[in-house]
């Protein structure tokens, strides 16, 4: 049985446990489904910090005890030692492995002492906690203030450590595995190249270690193997270390004891599967007993030996967020990663970095590569890295900083440096000297695309690729085998490399299918799209297609499992690569339309290269890619739409701005997430944004009217171009205007009538047929005044496929496998006869905690990194367990802030909504005006409940800081005409720091509508119900 | 030519005086990150402090991505610079995965490299000298290996003697450690010889070659045996112990050359993970013409990883307890043979 919220993730498809609960990992919850299924065992090491913290509490409250639950795997005694900063520095120092000399503190005037004695600068860590969320670096008492007042909230446990801060020491971590039979091994380590001073989440990260010699490789390997020993970790565990630079001093920073990030990527890096080996270890198998996956022969009982190197990079999406810091530090910001293997460190570092789709070709000689000259910046960056220092590190090389320098300001060891150094004069190298065989293997060793090539030399991209192939300079595909081909082994894990010359061994078998998988999660393209690809090739195999490879990139994914597939490779998804696997192959086609915005933009291009597409004809694609080819089609079709039109001259589109009247939205024709999409609100807004935006002549700007304050719905189906299946119609219960990833949703509808839901089933039909889909797609609709509005056609598996899917209990992507193998669809009578539930809803996760600066008011650019389903038999009951499961404090009583502009307060909505809070006991803290006017309406001018509140700002923060503010109200006007460029800073703060404070904030009114009357219905005693989604047994 | 699976340690690996004679591959793919420590750094008892050896000991290295730039605190040259110094030669750029897969294919295989300015290599040519060199497997290193005189180590009023068949470095100082001193002597010393030290045990080295060639040393260790003396071997000294006892030994096809190698203690019934670096092997069915019993064994192959003696003052293991490079999961096997040397002290035979 498995508890887990998460919709998209393909761990909660029914294949994968025997009873899933879509609810909240907390006590509360996970204590009901124990009392109604009373489970022999639990496992906590499977789900991340939020599952062992909701493990260490069940056994807090005696729950583990009273229904005589087996904790399987490590114990709670031993959880708490490696959570504990001070019950783990003991165990350590019993077990003779030094830790950082620190202090835990649970107050801000212990932590000023502790400081001082330590001297600044000193590093706050936050216990219990996960993502290091909360921590910081402070240089002084005022930044210890804020860190350390930040951290005692976050904590579970009201605690910080207070240690010296050592960020210019190498970060080496050990994955170990270790049984009840105190068999122990290490399964790899791994260093971060920017060192002790950024968060391994957001480090990058190479496998197996580089600048560490033997001895101290074993030293650091034997302490964590003492420490795993000593802490009793049953399964795996994750054990890191800082170590000197100048000596082999070292100490332990932190111990895991569960699966991790690190352990995931050690899983691909090795091809070692942790999770899988620990869950059995965890049921008590020993080591010895298990076999290697991959050999078939040995044993699992080993240490793998890899004969390349691998390199983690994390994807960040700073640009999604206006105000956020870019800075790394000790919160981790990234929201994905992508692993890449070569045989030199310069071909997996610039392997890496196309691997995360920004653009990038590489780490030099890019399109865009920004112009890096001055030298103080430069030293600033390198002291203060962000998300571009690999590219200050290059111009610093090119600047002929001094390597030492460069490794002394950044904390990155010299041996990177002197390899990007190598990268650098390699480029300097192509754009002077002509370009021969010699010089080209050597590029293509080091890690050199074609397109990086053709940009130095001045020849296409396609004629590089030529001449490349006739003289021979291929890549080879070598195989993954835990033991440097030790053994012999039939494994279907890939990749390519220049490192070599012969391949491990030829395609007997032609004719694959390859579906492309999404490459690193990242805003808009996140885990829902593994599903898809997982699905995709689950559904082309029981279609009778056993033939079929996979292309990823991605650490985090199941797609990346080698044992889904007939081959996978662990490689970039870019038009080179996928040539080259394609040519290796003699694949007879490629699916890209289960893998989100890499794979769907490369559509196109593979299609110009002659590659079969399987699927929908890109012909149709383009279709409704191209505004106005999607446009004259819906017309023809009678299918409104919202006033739009194609330009790429400001003029004309500020004329046209005008007569369908601000707000409008811009956006280039290619989107996905809303990436560079915006709202514009203003003429001079336009102006700005026509400056900014790149539009290229082949894709210029599109404008369209902004429909705000009306409903919107996504549908989403599958087509076999002549039958229809529709999925679910789902409601937004955010007005349009928020990006749709960021928009919580319904199934079933609640809000529309029959009519309109049959116009909308209407118009899907006859779009889909009319662009003869083939396989998965999604439409979003807009109605208002019963009016129903086409906005977008997407012909690919959309964000909700999993939501629908699982709701609905129709597995959309299965049905596109069929339908893209040319089976005919057949009609489903729909299949949810599951009468466990009447609603389902699906709500956002944000990460604003992490992003320091970030603003949470929404908008078109999608911002949120996950996603969360509860089910329930009314709305509310549904909505109020996903608001838990998204981490929202549902407050019972208590006192609320109110502050927006006092003509929103007139809003029939609102004002509704805050007389919901009075009625059920809430304080009300508000300016006097709308004090004045809520007393009005009270027809009560004395009412106690509803205070005046001093705008001082500093007021506000001090009673957030005080815990006294239980919710904030703040109806931004984004969402009016009126809205002001300058973000009213006061507010911005106040939402900022209740957000830090973990205070829930509304900003919306359908959203504020919604929280307010869930915790009405909840007010009235109402108990949630708890359900499993599926229920055949 | 023989391939090695450990992803750090090529200093530890190139001195290590086993590989004499051989020409070794390293799977790793970039080798030379770390540069060379000081390699005449000597530690208070005269022992080279980061080398396992006072050279380097294999004959030529191939690698795949060399490091032409290292960067450690410990670092004083480059690899390649060693290599010059030493003047031994080195391939790189060459795809050493398709390499180790033709010696796995093939098994360990004689080999040459060669250097050209010009394009034209006679190969005939050098398959021809080739075959006219002495064949590894008939080779006898010792000559090459082990210590000319006897050396005296540390303070040796409780001694142990190594019998030198090109021991390392590491397994010197694990003695230092369990506060013994040693006595290290030529490979064919004379039992008597060795008696007059009165040493507390005996250490039978390991090193390179087949070690039915070493017929003096497995002379030696018979009487060993005989006189109850407790004895350690290690490695090639493992397999000497067994030849001494009439038990027999077998070359490996390629051998076992890595740090991740699993062992069962066959007493404990626990795997560890061991450091390795042999060619030739103890016949596993052999045994029962011996007085050793099974102690190791590998948890892939099943092949022989340690054996013990039924008086129990002999044991010995295949792989390296003293790590350098590798794993130091097994270092309790000196702190047994320790044990072994104290419980005989009280009561001799």
């Amino acid at each position: 049985m498995l508890v887990n919220p998460n919709i998209a993730t393909i761990q909660t498809d029914a294949k994968f446990a025997d009873k899933i609960y879509l609810l909240p990992v907390t006590t509360e919850y996970v204590n009901r489904v124990i009392e109604k299924e009373r489970p022999d065992g639990v496992m906590l090491g499977f789900g991340g910090q939020t599952a062992l913290n909701c493990g260490v509490n069940l056994s807090d409250c005696g729950s583990i005890k009273k229904y005589g639950i087996n904790v399987l795997g490590t114990k709670i005694d031993s959880i708490k030692i490696s959570e504990d900063r001070q019950l783990f520095k003991e165990a350590m120092s019993n077990c003779n492995v030094p830790t950082l000399e620190s202090e835990a503190v649970e107050s801000f005037q212990d932590a000023k002492i502790v400081a001082k004695r330590l001297n600044y600068p000193v590093i706050i860590r936050v216990a219990y906690t996960l993502g290091g969320r909360g921590g910081g670096v402070a240089r002084n008492e005022i930044e210890l203030y804020e860190i350390v007042n930040r951290g005692i909230n976050a904590s579970m446990v009201g605690q910080v450590l207070i240690e010296k801060y050592i960020g210019n020491w190498k970060q080496i971590e050990y994955e170990i595995m270790r049984d009840s039979n105190k068999n122990s091994i290490t399964i790899c380590n791994m260093e971060n190249i920017l060192a002790m001073k950024v968060h391994t989440g957001d480090n990058i990260v190479v496998a197996p270690s580089q600048t560490i010699n033997n001895s101290e490789y074993h030293l650091l390997r034997s302490a964590s193997i003492r420490a795993a020993d000593h802490v009793n970790i049953i399964g795996e565990c994750n054990v890191q270390f800082a170590l000197d630079t100048h000596s082999s001093k070292y100490v332990a920073i932190e111990m895991n004891p569960r699966l991790s990030r690190s352990s995931a990527l050690a899983s691909k890096a090795t091809g070692y599967p942790i999770a899988y080996m620990s869950a059995k270890i965890n049921l008590g198998y020993t080591l010895d007993e298990l076999q290697n996956n991959i050999t078939k022969k040995t044993t699992a009982c080993f240490e793998p030996s890899l004969d390349y190197i691998v390199c983690k990079h994390p994807r960040w999406d700073f640009n999604k967020f206006e105000f956020a810091s870019k800075k790394l530090g000790t919160t981790m910001k990234s929201t994905g990663e992508v692993m890449s293997i070569g045989r030199t460190f310069e071909e997996a570092l610039q392997k890496a970095i196309r691997m995360l789709d920004i653009n990038k070709d590489g780490l030099v000689l890019n399109k865009y590569d920004k112009d890096i000259d001055d030298e103080e910046d430069i030293e600033n960056h390198l002291m203060n890295p962000d998300n571009s220092i690999l590219y200050y590190i290059a111009a610093a090389i090119k600047k002929k900083i001094p390597i030492e320098k460069i490794s002394r300001l950044s904390s990155v060891d010299p041996w990177f440096i002197n390899k990007i150094k190598n990268i650098v004069e390699l480029e300097n190298k192509l754009i002077r000297n002509k370009l021969d065989m010699k010089l080209l293997r050597e590029v293509k060793k080091r890690g050199f695309s074609d397109r990086q090539i053709a940009r130095a030399t001045n020849i296409s991209e396609y004629n590089v690729r030529q001449t490349r192939k006739q003289i021979g300079v291929v890549p080879v595909v070598k195989r993954i085998d835990t033991l440097s081909a030790e053994w012999p082994t039939q494994t279907n894990y890939l990749y390519l490399t220049y490192g070599g010359d012969k391949n491990d061994f030829q395609i007997t078998n032609g004719g694959s299918i390859i579906v492309l998988g999404a490459g690193p999660y990242r805003i808009g393209s996140s885990v829902e799209f593994d599903w898809g690809t997982v699905n995709m090739v689950f559904g082309l195999q029981e279609n009778g297609e056993k033939n079929v490879s996979v292309i990823n990139c991605n650490p985090e994914t199941v797609s990346t499992d080698y044992d889904i597939c007939e081959r996978l490779y662990f490689e970039e998804l870019t038009i080179e690569r996928i040539l080259d696997i394609i040519e290796f192959e003699k694949s007879k086609g490629v699916v890209t339309s289960v893998g989100g915005q890499i794979a769907n933009n490369l559509t196109l291009q593979l299609h110009k290269n002659d590659v079969n597409i399987i699927g929908t004809e890109p012909i149709n694609i383009d279709k409704a890619e191209d505004r106005s080819k999607f446009s004259s089609i819906l017309d023809r079709l009678n299918i409104l739409q919202p006033a739009w039109k194609k330009f790429s001259d400001l003029e004309e589109s500020l004329e046209f701005a005008k007569f369908v009247k601000y707000p409008i939205i811009a956006r280039p024709s290619y989107v996905l997430s809303g990436a560079s999409m915006k709202v514009v609100w203003s003429e001079n807004d336009l102006k700005k944004y026509f400056k900014q935006a790149v539009i290229s002549l082949e894709y210029p700007v599109v404008i369209s009217k902004y429909i705000t304050n009306a409903l919107e719905v996504d549908v989403d189906g599958v087509s076999d171009t002549k039958n229809v299946i529709i999925g679910s119609i789902i409601e937004h219960v955010d007005n349009a205007g928020i990006h749709s990833g960021d928009a919580m949703m319904c199934i079933p509808p609640r809000r529309l009538d029959k009519i309109t839901i049959d116009k909308i089933i209407q118009h899907t039909k006859n779009i889909a047929i009319e662009f003869k889909v083939k396989g998965p797609f999604n439409i979003q609709f807009i109605v208002i005044n019963k009016l129903v509005y086409v906005i977008e056609l997407n012909i690919r598996a959309s964000r909700s496929m999993p939501f629908v899917s699982k709701l609905k209990n129709i597995n959309l992507v299965k049905l596109a496998a069929q339908a893209i193998l040319n089976k005919p669809l057949q009609e489903i009578t729909c299949k949810n006869n599951n009468k466990n539930f009447e609603f389902g809803v699906k709500i956002p996760q944000f990460s604003f905690m992490q992003l320091d600066g970030a603003d949470i008011t929404l908008g078109v650019e999608m911002q949120s990194t996950g996603e969360v389903a509860c089910l329930g038999h009314s709305f509310y009951d549904a909505i109020s367990k996903g608001l838990i499961a998204a981490g929202y404090k549902l407050p019972k009583n208590g006192c609320v802030i109110v502050i927006m502009d006092h003509n929103n307060i007139k809003d029939e909505r609102i004002l509704k909504s805050i007389m919901i809070l009075h009625d059920i006991g809430f304080t009300i803290l508000t300016t006097r005006i709308i004090r004045k006017i809520l007393l009005q309406k009270l027809n009560d001018d004395r009412n106690d409940n509803i205070k005046d509140l001093d705008i001082q700002q500093h007021n506000v923060i001090e009673l957030l800081y005080q815990k006294k503010i239980d919710m904030v109200i703040n109806i931004s006007n984004t969402m009016q005409t009126t809205r002001n460029d300058k973000i009213i800073n006061e507010e911005y703060q106040i939402r900022r720091k209740a957000l830090e404070l973990g205070i829930p904030v509304l900003t919306t009114i359908q959203i504020m509508e919604v929280f307010i009357k869930t915790l009405q219905w909840r007010n009235k005693k109402k108990k949630t119900s708890i359900q499993p989604l599926n229920f055949e047994i | 030519m023989v391939f090695n699976t450990g992803m750090v340690g090529y200093v530890e690996s190139m001195t290590d005086p086993s590989y004499n004679g051989q020409i070794l591959t390293f799977t790793y793919p970039l080798i030379g990150n770390y540069g060379v420590p000081n390699i005449s750094t000597k530690d208070e008892n005269g022992i080279e402090k980061h080398i396992e050896s006072d050279r380097i000991q294999v004959k030529g290295i191939v690698i795949h991505d060399l490091s032409l730039v290292s960067n450690h605190w410990s670092s004083v040259m480059t690899l390649d610079e060693w290599l010059y110094k030493e003047q031994i030669p080195g391939i790189y750029n060459v795809d050493t995965r398709k390499l180790t897969k033709k010696l796995r294919e093939d098994g360990v295989t004689m080999c040459a490299l060669v250097v050209s300015d010009s394009d034209n290599v006679n190969i005939e040519d050098i398959q021809t000298k080739l075959k006219k060199t002495v064949n590894y497997n008939n080779k006898n290193f010792m000559e090459y290996v082990s210590t000319k005189k006897i050396q005296i180590i540390g303070d040796t009023n409780s001694n142990v003697v190594i019998i030198d068949t090109g021991t390392k470095n590491s397994i010197l100082r694990n003695i230092i450690d369990i506060k013994y001193g040693i006595i290290k002597m030529p490979w064919n010393t004379k039992v008597e010889k060795i008696l007059s030290y009165k040493p507390n045990g005996v250490i039978i080295s390991n090193g390179p070659g087949d070690p039915k060639i070493c017929a003096d040393t497995i002379k030696t260790a018979n009487i060993l045996l005989e006189y109850n003396m407790p004895v350690l071997g290690i490695c090639l000294g493992a397999q000497i112990l067994a030849l001494a006892d009439h038990a027999k030994t077998y070359k490996l096809k390629y051998g076992h050359r890595s740090q991740n190698k699993p062992c069962i203690n066959i007493d404990d019934s626990r795997t560890y993970i061991t450091s390795q670096n042999h060619g030739y092997c103890i016949d596993r069915e052999s045994l029962k013409n011996s007085e050793f019993r099974l102690w190791f064994i590998n948890a892939d192959d099943k092949t022989v990883e340690g054996i013990k003696h039924k008086k129990n003052k002999s044991i010995a293991v295949q792989f390296h307890p003293e790590a350098a490079p590798g794993p130091y999961d097994c270092k309790y096997i000196f702190d047994t043979f320790k044990k072994i040397m104290e419980e005989n002290k009280n009561c001799p035979k």
